[in-house]
Parts: structure tokens; sequence; C-alpha cells
């Protein structure tokens, strides 16, 4: 308290100093330059209108797929059993801290954090003490195994997530990750096996409130689902959008579909869309200097994840922005980006859509977002930390073309060594036998294997200096 | 003054030969790796001619100060003996000097036997007993089992550190016990050492140790050492009671050159100044009458014997073993494959740890020429075991082979970018060869089996040996050309395999690989 207090009275100061008789500011308010210092507003959180139940639903939701763990890392980089509980008194706290700012969407699943994350959120939600009307849970179906695919396993998930969560309802239940596998896998999960009536039943009887799906991969999947709009009555739909997605998802990978598309498309028809990846996982704030030096250069005192939720917060047919936050600073600064939300202008918009996007498009970065899906490998691998580590290298610069490059030692000695650091030599590219598991879990539809396999040539010829 | 001197290049060579055996970086071979290669006895099996030349040169001028200097053991015996006198140790703890040893007749049967026992097993290719006491390995085994993991975990805080602050300065390496017995017998060896140096003072030099038994021989023809200036001594016998040769008898005026190792202590100490170094050919000469008859020089033998004969025998594992191998296969690829069922994001499956092979002709590195060659001259000084970035050479516990190095690749293989061991080796039981050399070089060939092979197990393509096969001796074929989803396995180019093991260390069938190197008896140049 007292630090804080001492930083409110610092910054005050400079507040002053700039603008001489403002007189003195009060708690929570902004500089000049639009960045806040103070207290976060508990008050001042924005919200949009759920048109079918008419929700007012906050529009930074809480993503509940990097909840922090013990050791003080995201509980999903568990390497050792210790390492996998995740933090509950933690999760609880920063549970108690968003309701307490005005979040309250929390977006669970089954499968997440290794098939914890219901029960941490719904003791976290319990523990807060808000009653059950003032929160809005959302999960999915996430039956993404073929034997899972039966009626009974799902009606099965769908009540374990009741269960796990402590309550009779859920808000938001979501397909999960429709399109990937195609058509075929949409058929099995939901379709041959009944199981889509099944949840249409839950709605009719309020056990679920809203239903909707989530989008990855196929676009034929997400046409098609949209198409039967008037059988199945969608209250929303999740998906992927940034502003390198928006005109660009198809640069990183030629198989995705530009988050313009879909989102015109939801638009069109009316459903609120939920936005998952407003970061792309991290990666619009883990960006090359370069990128940072542009973004700060407009808002110096802004954080550049803030340039992405505002992106993202601003499109208004959008109900809710996720952000799976692990640190209270990942909160704290969310929050003071939506407490209220200070919308892009047209001309902030266009320069992220495109100069921005097409900067951060031109670094030859791997779209790994992190989320885990691809793991585990049967093989041992790990194949998040490993396209990280690359993407790490790209961005600072120790990726070099040839050994004539100016920096090639140095950047070869980091490289290599943060390799063996960030990798543990068992799990790294080079015992990847291109089995091809991984890559039908990948929302991003990156081809693992290849990627795996041009980084063990690369580092191969680093190693003996080949390159 | 001589003492000084002494003392200082002592400590040099104490501290660089250590540094050889502790840095795993290969920097300090660079600079230093010369301090290895001018010990005594892995230059005679070196056939290093220059340096036993220069070094029987040194001690027929100068007396034995290489085992004052040059010798690591002997220099460890002088820092265990000077701490062992130090007052806290002391009966009389007002005494000014310590005056703990005494003169004894030299045990010149012992000595003689010992050494011929040392030479008769080197030369009946016993060298795993034989290099027990060899002194440079001896101190070699000590230094890389029981000093250089507590440099290494020293390294490996500072790496944590360095991370910390993401720096790149220091990177963590892994600290593992190599081998039970060799562990065992440096422990052992470090005990009985320091025992004697403790109470005795050279006692290990002057008794069992070949080389020092050797050098004294010619030291005792040595033209300098010190001399009694009879007219000046008292005969307190300061010098005697603190020589730790104990190779001064005051009564006789007689210093016995074949166990003085040139310390310069007695000089030092004498209140009279009545020893003093001088030319002992000028003066009386009177210790030439004690020469004994074993003092023609007989260890030219090891290094004579150094013609490859071993016959090359059809290196195909035996059928039982290889049906036990595949046995375990089968129950082990089926655990691999049932962590693939998935139901939930993140974790990382468990990795089994890889079992070794039984290798029917055991692996030596690229350089050591053939297995014969790597047993007769190799003292086992684990210099390369220490120095191994890849893991891959860890102390043999096989008796007849006890201590010498061999490679298994279930932590790494032998890289094709490295060849450190073979540039660092002082006894020449692995010869030096370049990188472009290592690519030509076979040391064995590698061998497939079928029913570990997880195409053919499990149905998945694979194919990850031939992706790094550095030399591109592994093509993937398909296993029945009929079949309508093929299955490719590899197929191995014996012509062309260089044995590096890359293809066993990163098969994905676990604890036993699909696919092993056997050795070579005699390495093959493609």
């Amino acid at each position: 308290m007292e630090r804080r207090d001492f930083i409110k009275i610092l910054s005050t100061g400079t507040a002053t100093a700039a603008l001489v008789g403002c007189g003195l500011k009060k708690e929570g308010d902004t500089d000049p330059l639009g960045h806040h210092t103070g207290e976060i507003p508990t008050d001042q959180m924005t919200y949009r209108d759920n048109p079918t139940t008419g929700d007012r639903v906050s529009l930074l939701g809480y993503g509940m797929m990097r909840l922090p763990n013990k050791v003080g890392g995201s509980s999903r980089d568990a390497d050792n059993p210790a390492e996998e509980q995740i933090d509950q008194e933690e999760v609880n706290r920063l549970v108690k801290v968003a309701l307490d700012h005005g979040v309250n969407y929390f977006d669970t699943s089954p499968a997440y954090c290794r098939g914890h994350s219901e029960e941490a959120t719904g003791i976290a939600l319990k523990a807060s003490g808000y009653p059950r009307d003032k929160y809005y849970i959302a999960t999915k179906l996430s039956n993404f195994s073929p034997e899972q695919w039966s009626y009974r396993e799902g009606v099965k998930m769908f009540e374990n997530s009741l269960r796990y969560l402590q309550t009779d309802y859920i808000d938001y239940l979501l397909l999960h990750g429709i399109g990937m596998g195609g058509m075929e896998a949409y058929n099995g999960r939901y379709i041959d096996n009944g199981l889509l009536d099944y949840l249409l039943q839950q709605r009719k009887a309020g056990r679920i409130r809203n239903l909707g799906f989530s989008y990855h991969g196929d676009v034929e999947v997400f046409d098609y689902l949209l198409s039967r709009q008037d059988d199945y009555q969608w209250d929303f739909v999740q998906i992927q959008l940034n502003y390198v997605d928006w005109h660009l998802a198809d640069e990183t990978n030629a198989r995705n579909t530009d988050a313009e598309y879909l989102y015109g498309e939801l638009e069109k028809r009316g459903i609120p869309a939920v936005i998952m990846e407003p970061l792309l996982g991290g990666r619009l704030v883990n960006m090359p200097n370069h990128i940072v030096a542009t973004l700060k250069q407009k808002r110096p005192e802004d954080s550049v994840a803030s340039w992405a939720f505002r992106y993202a917060g601003s499109k208004p047919g959008v109900m809710t922005v996720l952000s799976g936050m692990t640190y209270m600073e990942h909160l704290e600064d969310n929050l003071r980006t939506f407490s209220p939300l200070q919308p892009l202008t047209d001309e902030e918009q266009e320069w992220l859509e495109t100069d921005v996007a097409n900067l951060y498009v031109s670094y030859p970065t791997i779209p790994c977002n992190d989320c885990k899906y691809c793991m585990p490998c049967p093989y041992g691998l790990d194949i998040p930390a490993i396209l990280l580590h690359y993407n790490k290298c790209v961005n600072l610069g120790n990726v070099p073309e040839s050994m004539q490059a100016e920096n090639y030692w140095q950047a070869r000695r980091a490289f290599l060594i943060g390799y063996d650091r960030s990798v543990p030599r068992l799990r790294q590219a080079n015992h990847c036998i291109g089995c091809g598991r991984c890559v039908e879990h990948c929302p991003q539809r990156i081809n693992i294997p290849r990627e795996l396999q041009r980084i063990d040539s690369f580092v191969e010829k680093l190693k003996q200096n080949k390159l | 003054m001589l003492r000084r001197i002494r003392i200082l290049l002592a400590i040099v060579f104490g501290l660089g030969v250590t540094l050889l055996f502790l840095d795993f970086t290969g920097t300090a071979h660079r600079y230093i790796g010369w301090m290895a290669k001018v010990q005594f006895l892995p230059a005679v099996l070196a056939v290093n001619i220059l340096v036993v030349v220069g070094l029987v040169l040194l001690t027929l001028l100068l007396g034995r100060i290489y085992c004052s200097v040059v010798c690591p053991l002997g220099v460890m015996q002088d820092i265990i003996a000077w701490v062992s006198k130090r007052k806290l140790f002391r009966k009389n703890k007002r005494a000014k000097l310590a005056n703990k040893y005494s003169y004894s007749p030299t045990k010149r049967v012992l000595r003689a036997l010992v050494l011929l026992l040392f030479l008769i097993l080197m030369v009946a290719g016993l060298n795993s007993l034989a290099i027990l006491i060899a002194p440079y390995s001896a101190y070699g085994r000590i230094a890389a089992n029981l000093m250089q993991p507590l440099w290494l975990w020293a390294n490996n805080g500072l790496a944590a550190l360095a991370e910390h602050y993401d720096s790149y300065a220091f990177y963590t390496v892994d600290v593992w016990m190599r081998s039970l017995s060799t562990l065992l017998v440096a422990v052992g060896t470090l005990l009985v050492i320091a025992v004697l140096a403790w109470r005795g003072g050279r006692t290990y030099c002057n008794t069992i140790c070949p080389v020092g038994t050797i050098l004294g021989y010619l030291s005792h023809f040595s033209m300098h050492g010190p001399v009694f200036e009879t007219d000046k001594c008292n005969g307190c016998k300061l010098c005697q009671r603190n020589c730790k040769a104990s190779c001064i008898d005051v009564a006789n005026h007689h210093v016995d050159m074949t166990r003085c190792v040139m310390c310069g202590d007695c000089m030092d100490i004498c209140p009279q100044k009545a020893m003093q170094f001088g030319n002992r050919w000028k003066g009386g000469g009177s210790s030439a009458g004690h020469s004994s008859s074993a003092s023609t020089a007989r260890h030219s033998s090891p290094a004579g014997t150094s013609d490859i004969s071993g016959e090359s025998k059809e290196s195909l594992a035996d059928p039982s073993r290889r049906n036990f191998v595949k046995g375990l296969g089968l129950v082990t690829t089926a655990v691999t494959l049932d962590a693939a069922a998935k139901t939930v994001d993140g974790g990382l499956a468990a990795i089994e740890n890889k079992t070794l092979p039984e290798r029917k002709t055991p692996l030596t590195p690229p350089g050591s020429l053939s297995a014969k060659h790597f047993a007769q001259h190799c003292t086992a000084c684990q210099l390369c075991i220490a120095e191994c970035p890849n893991q891959v050479l860890r102390p043999s516990s096989n008796l007849e082979h006890m201590m010498q190095p061999m490679m298994e690749y279930e932590r790494g293989y032998c890289r094709p970018e490295c060849t450190r061991c073979s540039q660092l080796c002082p006894t020449g039981a692995i010869r030096p060869i370049t990188r472009e050399e290592k690519t030509a070089h076979q040391i064995g060939h590698a061998v497939w089996i079928k029913d570990n092979c997880l195409p053919v197990t499990g149905g998945v393509d694979c194919g990850n040996c031939a992706r790094h096969c550095p030399v591109g001796a592994i093509e993937m074929v398909p296993l029945d050309e009929a079949a309508e989803e093929l299955t490719m396995i590899p197929a191995v180019n014996e012509a062309v395999c260089i044995g590096c093991g890359a293809c066993e260390n990163l098969c994905p069938a676990r604890p036993v690989s699909a696919i092993y190197v056997e050795g070579y008896e005699i390495h093959r140049e493609i």
C-alpha cells in the first residue's frame, strides 16, 4: 500500500508538472497521455449486450486455459507431477480481482490444463462469494479423441462439466474446435451420435443458456454451420481475431481464413462474436524489438498488449475478448485497457491491420500460440517449447542466415545454449519421427513435423558450422 | 632458491594438468594440452621419442625433478605431506619443524619386482591391472571421478545464474556417474596414496611407482643433485628428518639418488649450508658404487607391440542374444505408443531411458585404429572421458578393459564435428584425426533389429535414423513392395556406415533401439 501511494504521488507530481493548474488528481484518473497509473477503477468496465438472453457481458473475458501453477509458470508447462498442480490460491485471487473489477465471463474447457481447469474455475468462482447470477460460465464439449465420439461419452463430459463447475446450468456452451478434422470429425463428434440434438434439448430445458461453437481450421464447417442458423439458432460463435489475422491469416498458413471474413459472416447474421487469440497466444506481445518500438512510439505508456485488445474490442459485433491471464500483472494491465475501452480510431485500426501486421508477418516466426493442443507428443517431444524457442530467436535476431552473418558466433551460442535451456535434450526436435499425430490437433494448422525437421536441420547446421 | 623454483613449477603443472581433467569445453587443451603429453608413461606408449629422450636427459642432468614437478600424482602427494606437517597435525606443537621422517634403506628388490611385474603385465596385454599403479593415469582417475563433478556442479551453479540474467556465458552440463567401478578405484587409489603420503611422504613413489623406479635408475647417474659438504655438516640430521623421500643418510653423508626427487627441502633447511646443489660427477662420485644390476632400461616393449595382428571377425550378433533384445523391444515399443491416446491438452509423455545393447565388439573411438591397439596403449587416464561433450565415452567395467574408455550411444552419439578425444589423447591410444578423416573412418556398422522397428511394430512412418545419418548410409526402403500401404524400413549400407551411432541414439524405439552399432575389432578406412 505504501509503495502504491508513493507511485501515486510520483505520478501525480509529474502529471501536475505537465499540466500546471490542473489541481490534484483523484484515484483512478488517467494522465493526459492516456496512461493509467492509479488504482484500477472497479466501475468502469465496458459491457456488451447479448441480444438473445440480454446478458450484459464484460468486454474482457477470462480465459482459463493458462492458469498459474505452483512453481510460478503456466500450469500447462508441467514437466513433472509436482509442477502439474494448479496454484488454486492464486487462481482464486485472480478470479476475485477480476470479478471485483467487473469481469463476468469465464471461459474454460474439460481439456484445458490437462483436464484440471474446470475444477479450478469452479472452486475459484465459488470462493469469490459472488452469487451465481453475477457471472457467466462458458465451457465446451471437447470430445476430440475418436474414442470420445459416442453419445454416452459426450453426455458424460457435459455432466462432468456441471459437476466440476459446481453449477446446474452452463451460460455458454460451445462445440469445441469445429473445423479441426473437417466435416468428418464434425459429423462424428456431434451429428452421427445425436449429441447436437441432446445439446439443443438441454438449451430448451435451460441447462444451457446459450449454445455456440468455437471455430478453427476448415472453413467449410464454419460455413455449413452458419448456413444451418435457422435450424440451430447459434447464440454466439467464438473465432480467432486479431490485427494480423484480419487480412493476413493466410500469410502464416495458406489454409487459414482471414478474420475479416469470419467476423463479417457473423455480423451479417447478427450473431455475437467471442474473440479468442486476440494476442495470437502471446505472439503479439513477444514481438521483434522493431515492432515494439513502432507501437511504443504511438502510445509510449501503453502496453504492447493493449493495442491488440483495443483492436479486438473496437469491433462492435464482439461480445467479449478472451485473455488467458496467468499473472496478476496481465490481469491488471487488461483491466486498465477495458475500464473503459478506448476504441481505436479508424486510422489506428487501418495502421494495425496493414502496416504493423505486414511488418509482423515479414518475420519468419512459426504461428504457434502455445495452446498445447498438440501435446502430449507420443514420442516425448516438447513441441511448443521448441517452436517458441525458435520464434524467440527469430525475434531477437539469433537465427543467422549463414556463417558469414556478422553476429554468427554470438547468435549460434544464444540459439544452441538457449535451446538446451528451453527444451531438455530428449525432447528436442531431432526426436521427431514425423508420425504426424500432432498435426490434426493444431488449431493454427501448422505442419508441425515439417517445422520441427526444419528446425532440427538448422540446429544440425549450427552445430557442425555448415550453415 | 631451487626449492622455490621447484614449488612454483609444481604449482603450474599441478594446476595445469588438473585443469585438463576439469575443463569440458575444450579450451584448456588448446593451450596446455602438452602438459598431458609430456607425462612419461604416456609418452613412452605414444612412442613420442622427443619427449622420452628429453625426460631421460633431464633426469640424467637434474635427477628426478620430473617427479617433483611434472607428475601430478607427485605434486598431489607433496601437498598432502605438506598439510600433514602443519602445526595443527603435529604432536609437538612447539617444534619449529615437523622432523617427522627418517632415513630408511632402499627397498631395492621390491622396487625391481614391482617394475618387472608392471612390465610383464603391460606386455602380456593385461593393461587394466598394470595401470592401477601408473602415476599419471591414477591421478587422472582421481581428477576425473572426484574433482570434475565438483567443477561441473560449480559451473552449473554459474549457468543457473547466467540463465537468470539471460546471459549465455555459461551453460549447464550433465553430471553423471559414468562407472561405479572406476569411481571406486579412484577413491581407493586416493585413500591409499593419501595415507602413504600423510605418513611417509614419497613412499609410493619410491617403492611402487614404475616410473619412479625407472627414473630412479637413471637418476642414480644424474649429473647434479644434493651434495654433502662434509666439512660443514655437524651431523644434526635436520635434513634427514625432513626428507620426504627418506633418502638422506647423514651418518654416511650419503644421498640415495634413486629416491631423491630433487625437491630441495634439504638444501633449504640446513642451517650449516652443508647440503648444496652441485655437480655429483666432479666430486667424490662415491655413490656410483651402489649401482644396481637392474639399471638397464626395459620399458621399450609396450611401444613395440603396436603391430596389428588380431584377425577380423564377423561382426554379427549371435542369434540368441538378438532374440532376447527382440523380446524386450516388443514389450516396450507398445509402452511408447500407449502414450498416444490423448484426451486433454498439454503435459509431456514420459520418456523411458534407453538400455545399452550388448555389443559383441565394444566400440572404441575413431582414431584408435583397433581394439588391440587401443587396449595396449590406453592407460585409462580418463582424459578423453572427462572431455567427451556428447556423453558417449565412459570407462568400461569389463575386467579385460577395466576403466579404459568405451563408447555407448544411449545419451548421445559420436558427433561428426567432434574429434576432441583424438586430439588430446596423450598415449597415442587414440591417434589424432581430422573431421574429414572421421567421415571415412569406420569404427563399426549399424545393425537393424526388425522386431523393434516402429514402422513394423506400430505401423508408423519414421525414418529418423535415415534422416540423421551424417554419411547417408541409410536409405528407407519398402519392407514388402507388393503391399498396399508400404512399410518403409531402413536399409544400411555397411560399406558407407561409420558407426557414429546417430541412428541408434535417435531411434524412437525404447528402451532398446531398433538399430544399433556393432564395433569393428580393426577400424577401417573407406
